[in-house]
């Protein structure tokens, strides 16, 4: 049996949940970009503080498992495009976001 | 060590992709990344698969790290340029890792993985034929290694950096928010630790901020340099990033990386745990 390290790698962006997820513990960001080649998403706090990043997927889809409360989205592409977003997080909630850049 | 000794930038690693003696080295959060593209002539290293013991939790050992370099096609005098996604995490584990086994020249790609991404540079997925060699590693180099004790004994006397995100210090995530909220161990920073998050050593594309603005930085943030400094974050990657900061960039001595981080140390009994912003 070969054990896994705990880690810090980010699950694979993908349109549904990760199995698993039990939802009502959640407070999960998600989105949709569009317009863009190479992507990131970065989740910044009421402060403005990076609070994590994923590589947006090839499909353009990103996510976040946040706590409940005002977050940002910050959608970072090539050619120096940055693109904020406002989202409220919800628990037990899947907040959808579409972002166009 | 300074800037220019342990920093490339993108045009350097350009201009030398096919230098004799220089081996770039990606290392991923993503571990799937490099399978989808990678500079070329870069060998992957797998920080899950290749660095860590599998059985228990620890790094491979010396005998281990050089099988994995003397695989790769390292040798003990190459150039090793690491570079990674996640503006650098990884890789500044890997190069924290690399000198820990003594391999003296060993460089960060400033950026890493996604300003090369950012900057549409040439990325391939032909993977490098590389000569196995005979490396030799040293033994580790425990004066950048920290432990849960001395964490602990560092309470109040010496810097403990805690470098997550504010909201993960005040105990309100347990991890990262790319990550599913879903652990076992308590909530909360060291006590007497200060929160300097890594980001804000980093540039929006990833690339570290300017030496001037890295010391106001930590100064500011109660930093005494006069002191000892142990870096933390979840499991040690961050705080490998903020630890190649202090130790690579600012040439402060004594500075170690406790790499059980967040995860052991939060899961230990009775050791003192504060919630809420630092005191």
């Amino acid at each position: 049996m070969t054990v896994q390290a705990q880690g810090c790698a980010a699950p694979e962006q993908t349109v549904a949940l990760p199995a698993g997820i039990d939802l009502s513990t959640q407070a999960v960001i998600q989105g949709v970009v569009s317009g863009a080649g190479t992507a990131y998403a970065r989740l910044l706090d009421h402060s403005g503080e990076f609070t994590g990043e994923v590589v947006v997927s090839d499909e353009g889809i990103f996510r976040f498992f946040a706590a409940p409360g005002q977050w940002t989205v910050r959608i970072i592409a090539g050619g120096g495009v940055t693109k904020d977003v406002s989202v409220e997080a919800k628990l037990g909630e899947v907040s959808q976001l579409a972002v166009a850049v | 060590m300074s800037r220019s000794a342990v920093l490339v930038d993108a045009d350097w690693v350009e201009a030398n992709l096919d230098t004799p003696g220089v081996v770039l080295v990606e290392v991923d959060e993503d571990t799937s990344a490099y399978a989808k593209g990678h500079i070329r002539g870069a060998v992957k290293i797998d920080w899950r698969q290749d660095l860590q013991d599998p059985v228990r939790r620890d790094f491979v050992d010396k005998a281990g790290f050089e099988a994995l370099l003397s695989a790769r096609g390292i040798a003990n005098d190459d150039t090793v340029v690491l570079y990674g996604g996640n503006n650098n995490w990884f890789a500044a584990y890997a190069y924290w890792y690399f000198k820990l086994y003594g391999h003296e020249n060993v460089k960060l790609l400033d950026g890493g993985r996604k300003k090369w991404e950012l900057d549409s540079r040439e990325l391939v997925e032909d993977v490098a034929a590389r000569s196995a060699t005979t490396y030799t590693a040293s033994e580790q180099d425990l004066s950048i290694r920290a432990f849960r004790d001395d964490v602990v004994a560092a309470i109040g006397k010496q810097n403990l950096v805690d470098v997550r995100s504010p909201d993960e210090f005040t105990g309100k995530l347990l991890a990262p928010a790319h990550l599913p909220q879903e652990q076992a161990q308590r909530a909360g920073h060291v006590p007497t630790a200060r929160n300097i998050p890594w980001s804000k050593a980093a540039n929006d594309d990833g690339t570290f901020r300017s030496d001037d603005e890295l010391k106001d930085l930590y100064s500011g943030e109660g930093v005494d340099f006069g002191k000892d400094t142990i870096a933390y974050c979840r499991i040690g990657e961050r705080s490998a990033h903020s630890w190649f900061v202090l130790h690579e960039i600012l040439d402060q001595a004594n500075v170690k990386n406790y790499d059980g981080s967040w995860t052991e140390y939060g899961s230990l009994v009775g050791v003192p745990i504060e919630l809420g912003e630092a005191r």
